[in-house]
């Protein structure tokens, strides 16, 4: 379908300090244990993408994932692994890999996003309305537990809440304002231009951009080599094209119209024209071509379409960008969203390996994870939790709405509460800790307690 | 023809007829008096024409049956009463709008006569004044015939052209005083000098009949004996006639011809069985249904309180279609990005509009084919026909194609399969690409400025234009005559749940156009001051029936109670040899949802909770049928010919582009 798939897998990301170091990039953070790379990298095998270029900021971080991807997809997956210099941002990182470009259309999709809305159906959108970009917006996530009797300590950590201001046409398939969240505080600046031409706009505030878009490349391309300051997609390109539709700085319009009329040389200018008309007449018309008309035929405005594809509330999709999310979407995934994991669920709802050893009086609730060769004491409570490869917990030990990576070991009497531990940490005994996060290889001193810290090796 | 036999005098009368009561008499500008004539043939031989003065001749009458009813019925007066009376009046007129061809042919179907007469036209001036022609069969067809320009050529030339076309024509008919019919019989016979063969004959064996006709003239060389005998026979099954065919003919010569024309048989066989459309699917045959249901690319859920009347007709839940399709976008290999693109358009209904709809699909093919490259140990012509015919499938799942774009298949299909083999495969691909650029150059842009320039010829200062929807041919008719500087209004007459008259109104209003906008339920109140009503349409069917979007019965129908002359404009390659009675057996259902829901009406909402009750079906018709007798005129490429003319054009040239 001429189109190709660009995965910003990103390095070690600032956000998700503690719980990503320079051997485990944030590609590689395992959600229900499984790099979260391999929920994009699945997510677009079904459908049928498998020329996939991996963008990763950092030599380093490219290796593992390299070796990681080599190792799990080496027959299944067409992938090349760019490295890019660190801090270069999105746009940086499309610019430094824009010589492999060659499709029409370029997908961009984020590395940390876990979604199971067909990406077909954002591209089949883009080629509908011959846009130059679109972008997938899903529900915004409920940030937290559902239940309320875990949800009043989330509230405490403050995470500041990326939500989206976005300005939709009355169809819902254009977008014509895109502010991100730390605009929100702000006042919208919108503008009269586009505001005059549809008429009406709808702003929402309950939608976010997933991160996954259709780039028309001649454009994408264009845009980067001009504005040289354009770091982010998010932040600079996406918001640039979204304001200029209607009067389009970039010159892929005059293209296509050349092409055109190179293919037809029998056909007459004046044929060719009334053509055109018959089809402008004949397709409902967008705004775009509405105000480009009005201001009449002489002087043809410049348009460019800027498309939204609003994934169904149904569908599961949500971005791995902050701790809080990186716990919301573990807990999604054994939970609400299962079947993205593609384990299949234990009568009880839940996930417990065959070589785990469960001690006597030990209770693993549903949706929990138990995996391969983790050994558990007596009179254990596990719930909404995920325990990695080889932990070794010991008696009484309560765990919570929490992850638990490989090879941890938790001594008796621990409690712990919405926390993450990384790979190789150790807790000692009666350790409390809630709503902490454990770095790897961090050693917790016996009985002490925690409450919303960050816990690493300096 | 017979009518420019006449003076001058008579064809100015008939203008008159079009005329609105304040605008000027006559003004015959270019083409204008040609077309005028020449559209209305039976018309001048009617003895109720020929005993009509100038001054009888009401304004703004209908071009031919009207005439007849004239003296029967007063002018429609807007009260109860009076409404009914052109009403019954109408009976009469039926039956008058035939009576040229009735009176004189008395025997003869109605729809197949014309088509007779029209052989004979034809034929005659091919021996009457075959030097003056150095165009083409069918571009002497069409001038002779109707008054219409050649495509090709530019209108200035055309007018000469006619002048040249007509005057050897006129001085023969007058020794025939009866009429057209009547004269024409004996042209035949001795053309043809076998009369068993211009017998009027359905649509269906004219083609067999004149293929066998040909043939005789081929065998006539080889054997002067064979030729009475395959004349005679051929017109009925071909399979029959061979055994008494080696019974008469001479050994040596008979064998000859016996074997050529077995050749000529399996093809014309093969041809016939191509022609016969393939059945179409009955969607309340479950079985096949469900069949269909495994092959189709969108996965669609039907649609579950369907109206019985239209239970054969697909009908879907129009929610679930469009994300279905959408989602499947990269699993689709073989689809083609350009034909995927189109089929969802017409999907979620961006392309509407015959037109627009077809040229789409062609410039989708024409993009396969650019990207096309065989496969090893494949043909071209098989595989690309092969492939043609799944984007096709395609098409018809995401929409039920209309009958235009079957014929545009068709002519696809046929030029695909008459690639010369010795063509290399770019050499094909361009010449395929070539075809659909003159395909969409001739048969839609050529052709709707051919019919713009006919129809300026019926817009007169001072009249009051109805038009019903958005036709694209309208609207440019609309254009070029206020281009022309002509003064006229036009009324726009919509209809929910599309509405697409808003978007004409728009376009039109923004051109500077006085216009009237109103929905089609007050089409009785706005039809007393509509002078002429300009129509388009999705098809035209051998018996007339214009099949057109749904409400433009209606519309027709009103006018031609009110006495307004009707005219639709309709590209000549929408024309289809398919009868319909009615709109029941062939038709598409839109989406259901569309009626209920008034797009910004929140507060009319009483049918949200009910579109699962078991005891409410939505229909939502797409099209309807409008019968011949309520069109006046069809303005074709051809020229403006009546109604009862479409089964000549189909014949004539609906193998011509098959044939480019």
């Amino acid at each position: 379908m001429d189109f190709q798939v660009v995965v910003l897998a990103g390095g070690t990301s600032k956000n998700l300090l503690p719980l990503v170091s320079k051997e485990v990039p944030k590609a590689l953070l395992p959600v229900a244990n499984r790099p979260v790379l391999s929920y994009v990298l699945e997510q677009l095998e079904l459908s049928n993408l498998k020329d996939l270029i991996v963008v990763v900021e950092g030599e380093d971080a490219a290796i593992h994932v390299g070796g990681w991807i080599s190792n799990a997809y080496v027959d299944r997956l067409h992938v090349e692994v760019a490295a890019v210099h660190e801090e270069v941002g999105t746009a940086g990182a499309l610019r430094a890999i824009a010589h492999h470009l060659t499709a029409n259309d370029i997908l961009v999709v984020s590395g940390d996003l876990v979604f199971d809305v067909p990406p077909g159906a954002l591209a089949a959108a883009h080629r509908k309305h011959n846009a130059v970009v679109t972008t997938m917006l899903c529900p915004a996530p409920v940030s937290g537990p559902t239940e309320s009797g875990s949800s009043g300590g989330k509230d405490k950590i403050k995470k500041p809440r990326r939500y989206n201001i976005i300005g939709l046409d009355p169809s819902k398939q254009f977008l014509l304002h895109i502010g991100t969240g730390a605009e929100v505080e702000k006042d919208i600046r919108i503008q009269k231009s586009i505001l005059r031409a549809v008429g009406q706009m709808e702003i929402r505030a309950d939608l976010m951009d997933a991160h996954l878009y259709a780039f028309k490349r001649s454009v994408l391309q264009e845009v980067l080599d001009e504005k040289d300051e354009f770091q982010s997609l998010k932040e600079d390109v996406l918001p640039y094209l979204v304001r200029s539709q209607l009067k389009s700085e970039v010159l892929f319009n005059g293209v296509p119209q050349t092409e055109e009329n190179g293919n037809e040389k029998v056909s007459s200018q004046n044929n060719q024209a009334v053509v055109s008309r018959i089809m402008a007449n004949a397709s409902t018309p967008s705004f775009h071509e509405l105000s480009s008309g009005y201001n009449g035929s002489t002087h043809v405005r410049r348009i460019h379409k800027c498309c939204a594809y609003i994934a169904s509330e149904s569908r599961y999709c949500q971005r791995l960008n902050s701790i809080q999310a990186f716990s919301d979407i573990n807990r999604d995934v054994i939970g609400d969203a299962s079947h993205l994991s593609g384990y299949s669920f234990s009568a009880h709802n839940n996930i417990i390996h065959p070589s785990a050893q469960l001690g006597t009086r030990t209770t693993v609730g549903p949706h929990c994870m138990l995996w391969e060769g983790s050994q558990m004491g007596d009179k254990c409570s596990v719930k909404r939790s995920v325990i990695g490869r080889h932990c070794r917990i010991g008696s009484n030990v309560k765990v919570v709405n929490s992850v638990v990576m490989n090879h941890v070991t938790i001594g008796d009497g621990c409690s712990i509460h919405g926390s993450v531990i990384c790979s190789n940490a150790q807790l000692q005994e009666r350790a409390v800790l809630k709503d902490c996060q454990v770095g790897a290889g961090f050693v917790v001193t016996a009985g002490s307690e925690h409450k919303g810290e960050s816990l690493a090796r300096k | 023809m017979d009518a420019r036999r006449a003076t001058t005098t008579v064809p100015r009368v008939r203008q008159v007829g079009f005329f609105t009561p304040n605008a000027p008499p006559a003004q015959p500008s270019r083409t204008h008096s040609f077309p005028l004539d020449s559209s209305s043939p039976p018309l001048s031989n009617s003895p109720v024409n020929n005993s009509l003065s100038p001054v009888m001749i009401p304004p703004s009458r209908h071009l031919s049956d009207n005439l007849v009813h004239r003296a029967t019925s007063p002018l429609p007066v807007p009260e109860p009463s009076a409404f009914r009376r052109p009403i019954r009046s109408h009976y009469v007129a039926v039956v008058g709008s035939y009576n040229p061809t009735e009176s004189l042919l008395g025997s003869s179907p109605p729809l197949a006569s014309p088509s007779s007469r029209v052989i004979g036209d034809g034929e005659f001036s091919e021996e009457s004044s075959a030097g003056w022609f150095r165009r083409s069969n069918s571009a002497k067809f069409a001038s002779s015939f109707s008054g219409a320009f050649d495509l090709t050529s530019v209108k200035s030339s055309e007018t000469g052209g006619f002048h040249q076309v007509k005057k050897p024509v006129v001085a023969q008919p007058k020794e025939e005083k009866s009429g057209a019919a009547a004269f024409v019989e004996p042209q035949i016979n001795k053309v043809l000098s076998s009369s068993s063969s211009t017998k009027p004959l359905k649509e269906k064996t004219t083609k067999a009949e004149r293929r066998a006709l040909q043939e005789a003239q081929r065998a006539a060389k080889a054997a002067a004996k064979d030729m009475t005998v395959s004349v005679g026979v051929s017109t009925s099954k071909p399979v029959k006639h061979q055994p008494a065919q080696r019974k008469d003919a001479p050994p040596p010569a008979s064998s000859i011809a016996v074997s050529d024309r077995k050749g000529v048989e399996r093809s014309m066989e093969k041809e016939r069985r191509k022609d016969i459309p393939a059945p179409r699917m009955q969607f309340d045959d479950k079985s096949r249904v469900e069949k269909a249901k495994k092959r189709a690319v969108v996965n669609q859920s039907e649609a579950r309180n369907r109206v019985e009347l239209f239970r054969h007709l697909p009908q879907y839940e129009h929610g679930t279609q469009l994300p279905d399709l959408e989602s499947k976008f990269f699993q689709l290999d073989p689809m083609h990005p350009a034909v995927y693109k189109v089929g969802l358009q017409y999907l979620a209904g961006d392309i509407s509009g015959g037109n627009a709809r077809c040229i789409a699909m062609l410039q989708a093919f024409q993009e396969v084919i650019k990207d096309y490259s065989t496969p090893p140990e494949k043909s071209l012509t098989r595989d690309l026909t092969a492939k043609i015919s799944s984007f096709v499938s395609f098409f018809t799942e995401c929409r039920p194609l209309s009958m235009s774009m079957g014929n545009t298949i068709r002519f696809l299909k046929s030029r695909i399969a008459k690639l010369p083999l010795t063509f290399s495969e770019s050499e094909a691909k361009a010449s395929l690409c070539a075809d659909i650029d003159r395909f969409i150059n001739e048969k839609i842009v050529l052709a709707d400025n051919v019919i713009i320039r006919h129809a300026v010829t019926k817009i007169m200062d001072g009249d009051v234009l109805l038009t019903y929807g958005s036709s694209c041919v309208v609207e440019m008719i609309l254009l070029y005559a206020h281009e022309l500087g002509k003064q006229f209004r036009v009324v726009i007459v919509d209809s929910r749940p599309k509405l697409k008259g808003q978007a004409l109104l728009r376009r039109l209003v923004g051109k500077g156009l006085s216009c009237t906008y109103t929905h089609i339920n007050a089409v009785s109140y706005i039809m007393h001051e509509v002078t002429r009503v300009f129509l388009g349409s999705s098809s035209v069917l051998s018996n007339g029936t214009v099949y057109s979007r749904v409400g433009t019965a209606c519309v027709a129908m009103v006018a031609h109670a009110f006495h307004v002359p009707v005219l639709i404009c309709c590209e000549a390659y929408k024309f289809h040899e398919r009868v319909l009675l009615d709109s029941i057996c062939s038709n598409e259902l839109g989406d259901p949802d569309a009626l209920s829901k008034v797009p910004g009406r929140m507060d009319i909402n009483y049918l949200d909770d009910l579109t699962n009750k078991d005891n409410m079906q939505l229909l939502n018709l797409m099209y309807d049928a409008t019968p011949s007798e309520y069109v006046s005129m069809i303005i074709t490429d051809y020229g403006m010919i009546p109604p009862t003319s479409v089964p000549v054009i189909v014949r004539e040239y609906g193998r011509e582009y098959l044939w480019i």
